[in-house]
């Protein structure tokens, strides 16, 4: 057990190295690839309207004219070590880990990702609690009757919501349950400061992200379950003479979950680095909202920092999933 | 188990296992796999429905710029006219539905709605099939490559695929679409947008073929018809691409459907989000970008985009799932 957590750590650094990288090249190699020059690149660094020293300065707080190997020396080390921009007059100091610093607004990012971390963590949580209960219930009872009405009716509904847009059900949701008919807050409040509020501003949000997510996992357990319950060890199951729910709850049931908690986690991970779209429709302060702000203001530090504490949070989720995995079954630590 | 012995005598002639009846007139026709799926397709009667729209939609999209030459239109028209210029809302109800503009016209600038859906509607289609034929070309080549050669290459395309499928996909296109926005290999504008749009949306999401295609291949190159093709000489590229592939087609063309909607949402997302196709060119998800300013005041103007998304991705689905059904009954 333990050369096996070893060994998925192992590989989930090397994962972590690898997203950096391609990170590193998205927004420092890419574009100059494509034919954009250093100084076109650190414009972008800037946001609108920057003077010649602007530009300047940051070209070489960057490192924009060095090699490629240093540039992506500066990066990493900034990350595990901290950085300090000299920016003219004043020198900004940028803590281990910096993501990044935003030379437009002259703040460092790491510290607006942590203090937007609680928003993404309370929308993510509440709607992965809603779509896993609703989407795993739905799956089952269709596959345990195949081609019944409920069948059809529930996928036909999980069809629909896979089709929808969430910026399109978020909007309509806003429209019909905030200005419609006034249910639910429109501005987001802290659980601790109050919690029935807290819940309250949310609860729009979770539904339209739980009713995209719990379509594509009462899909994934229907076909799952369908597959498990031909299985030779079912009938076993059965000729025991297990009662029914028995045999789905504890022998269906859990080996077609294995598959569903693989791509749970890989959700729940991606979610955590940010809920884009949902964020930024139900003006949600979070990660995925600061990554928009980004897009707004033509700053890419914010969209730098998200998307690297995206991808760590993806990569950290696929560990858990794997060592989850291995406690619950054995087969996996062998192979 | 071996069946009961029938001792009753009369009945215990010998009989032909099946009897065919009104088969006389001629031979009975053999039926190709693809016969048999097409009849299986015909009977889904949702799937032919969804198919049905796919088609109208594509001949949409196909003569989006015709159409509007024809009659006319310019999606980019202002018309201030029809706007109230206190509230720079659409004069009339249901925000400003006439004979002249079916769908109304969108607040403040007055554009026709029902032309920048139609403009809108070749944009979208052209972004999601050329993402999906990018990403699933990728994927299939490398799919049945791995799956055909086994052993490292496989160990190394297995990783890829992992990692790719760690990546957070949506920031990742942002961030590329972000940092492209400016120019790139010497384009601009709209075919800029459309190209960075079809590589970002397309280049992430091979994998998923990927696993699928390998799955098949390794099962697949076990089979006669590929030792006997071996056997008489064919090598590497001839068993991957005239052997293995040709029985690959199905799987690839479910996917293939089944991706298209998927691009569709990703790609509406991007322009909603403000970095993927940019004003004043007309686009699904742009127009509902625009609209969320106003949607408390003007619900028609995001309520007409956004079913136009939803009727497009549920009929792409609708059709995949039952070219699933047809070409996989496994699956139902």
């Amino acid at each position: 057990m333990i050369s096996y957590i070893l060994r998925r750590t192992f590989a989930a650094v090397i994962l972590l190295l690898v997203v950096t990288a391609v990170t590193f090249a998205i927004f420092f190699l890419l574009p100059r690839m494509a034919g954009q020059t250093a100084d076109q690149l650190a414009q972008q660094y800037i946001g609108k309207s920057p003077t010649k020293a602007d530009i300047a300065a940051v070209k070489q707080n960057l490192g924009l004219d060095e090699p490629l190997y240093a540039q992506y020396w500066h990066f990493i080390k900034g990350i595990v070590a901290g950085a300090t921009y000299d920016l003219g007059p004043t020198t900004a100091h940028c803590d281990a880990p910096c993501f990044g610093y935003s030379f437009k607004n002259h703040v460092a990012v790491w510290p607006q990702l942590t203090s937007r971390l609680p928003v993404t963590i309370s929308l993510a949580a509440g709607a992965a609690v809603m779509w896993l209960v609703s989407g795993v219930v739905i799956g089952v009872i269709s596959a345990l009757k195949p081609r019944s009405f409920f069948d059809r009716a529930f996928m036909g509904v999980a069809l629909a919501g896979v089709s929808l847009p969430m910026f399109f059900t978020g909007n309509l949701a806003l429209l019909l349950f905030t200005y419609q008919w006034p249910i639910f807050g429109r501005t987001y409040v802290p659980f601790t400061e109050n919690p029935a509020q807290w819940a309250n501003t949310l609860f729009p949000a979770w539904c339209s992200l739980a009713l995209l997510y719990s379509a594509i996992y009462a899909r994934l357990t229907r076909s799952g379950m369908l597959e498990t319950m031909n299985e030779d060890f079912i009938r076993t199951a059965r000729a025991k003479g297990l009662r029914e729910r028995r045999v789905v709850a504890r022998h269906g049931l859990r080996a077609a979950l294995t598959p569903i908690i693989t791509v749970f986690g890989m959700d729940l991970g991606l979610l955590l680095g940010g809920a884009v779209i949902t964020e930024t429709v139900f003006s949600l302060p979070g990660i995925g909202q600061y990554a928009v702000q980004g897009i707004t203001d033509n700053d890419l530090p914010p969209i730098l920092g998200v998307t690297l504490l995206a991808a760590f949070f993806v990569v950290i989720a696929n560990l858990l999933v794997d060592l989850l995995y291995a406690a619950a079954d054995p087969r996996v630590r062998l192979s | 188990m071996t069946a009961p012995i029938e001792t009753t005598g009369a009945q215990a002639e010998a009989q032909p296992e099946a009897v065919l009846v009104g088969v006389d007139k001629g031979q009975i026709e053999g039926r190709s796999l693809g016969q048999i799926a097409w009849s299986r397709f015909k009977k889904d009667k949702v799937a032919v429905a969804g198919g049905v729209i796919v088609i109208l939609l594509v001949l949409l999209a196909v003569l989006s710029r015709p159409i509007q030459a024809m009659f006319g239109l310019d999606p980019n028209a202002l018309h201030q006219d029809l706007i109230d210029p206190n509230t720079s809302l659409p004069k009339g109800d249901f925000g400003g539905m006439s004979w002249d503009h079916p769908l109304g016209v969108e607040p403040k600038f007055g554009r026709d709605i029902a032309t920048r859906i139609l403009e809108g509607s070749w944009v979208s289609l052209v972004v999601a099939f050329g993402a999906t034929i990018l990403s699933n070309t990728i994927g299939a080549v490398l799919g049945v490559v791995a799956g055909y050669y086994g052993g490292r290459v496989d160990t190394i395309i297995s990783r890829l695929m992992d990692t790719f499928l760690a990546f957070p996909l949506l920031l990742f296109a942002i961030a590329i679409s972000a940092t492209l926005q400016g120019g790139a290999f010497g384009l601009e504008g709209l075919p800029l947008h459309i190209s960075v749009l079809i590589f970002v949306i397309g280049f992430f999401n091979w994998p998923y073929l990927g696993r699928i295609v390998r799955g098949q291949t390794l099962a697949l190159r076990e089979r006669e018809f590929v030792d006997a093709s071996r056997g008489m000489g064919a090598r590497g590229p001839y068993i991957l691409f005239r052997e293995l592939l040709p029985n690959l087609v199905g799987p690839i063309i479910v996917y293939s459907t089944l991706l298209i909607p998927t691009n569709i949402l990703f790609e509406a997302s991007l322009s909603f989000l403000g970095v993927g196709i940019q004003p004043p060119q007309a686009s699904w998800g742009g127009m509902l970008n625009q609209a969320v300013d106003f949607y408390q005041v003007d619900p028609q103007y995001m309520i007409v985009p956004g079913l136009a998304i939803f009727v497009t991705v549920l009929a792409f689905n609708l059709l995949g799932d039952g070219l699933r059904d047809a070409l996989d009954p496994r699956s139902r």
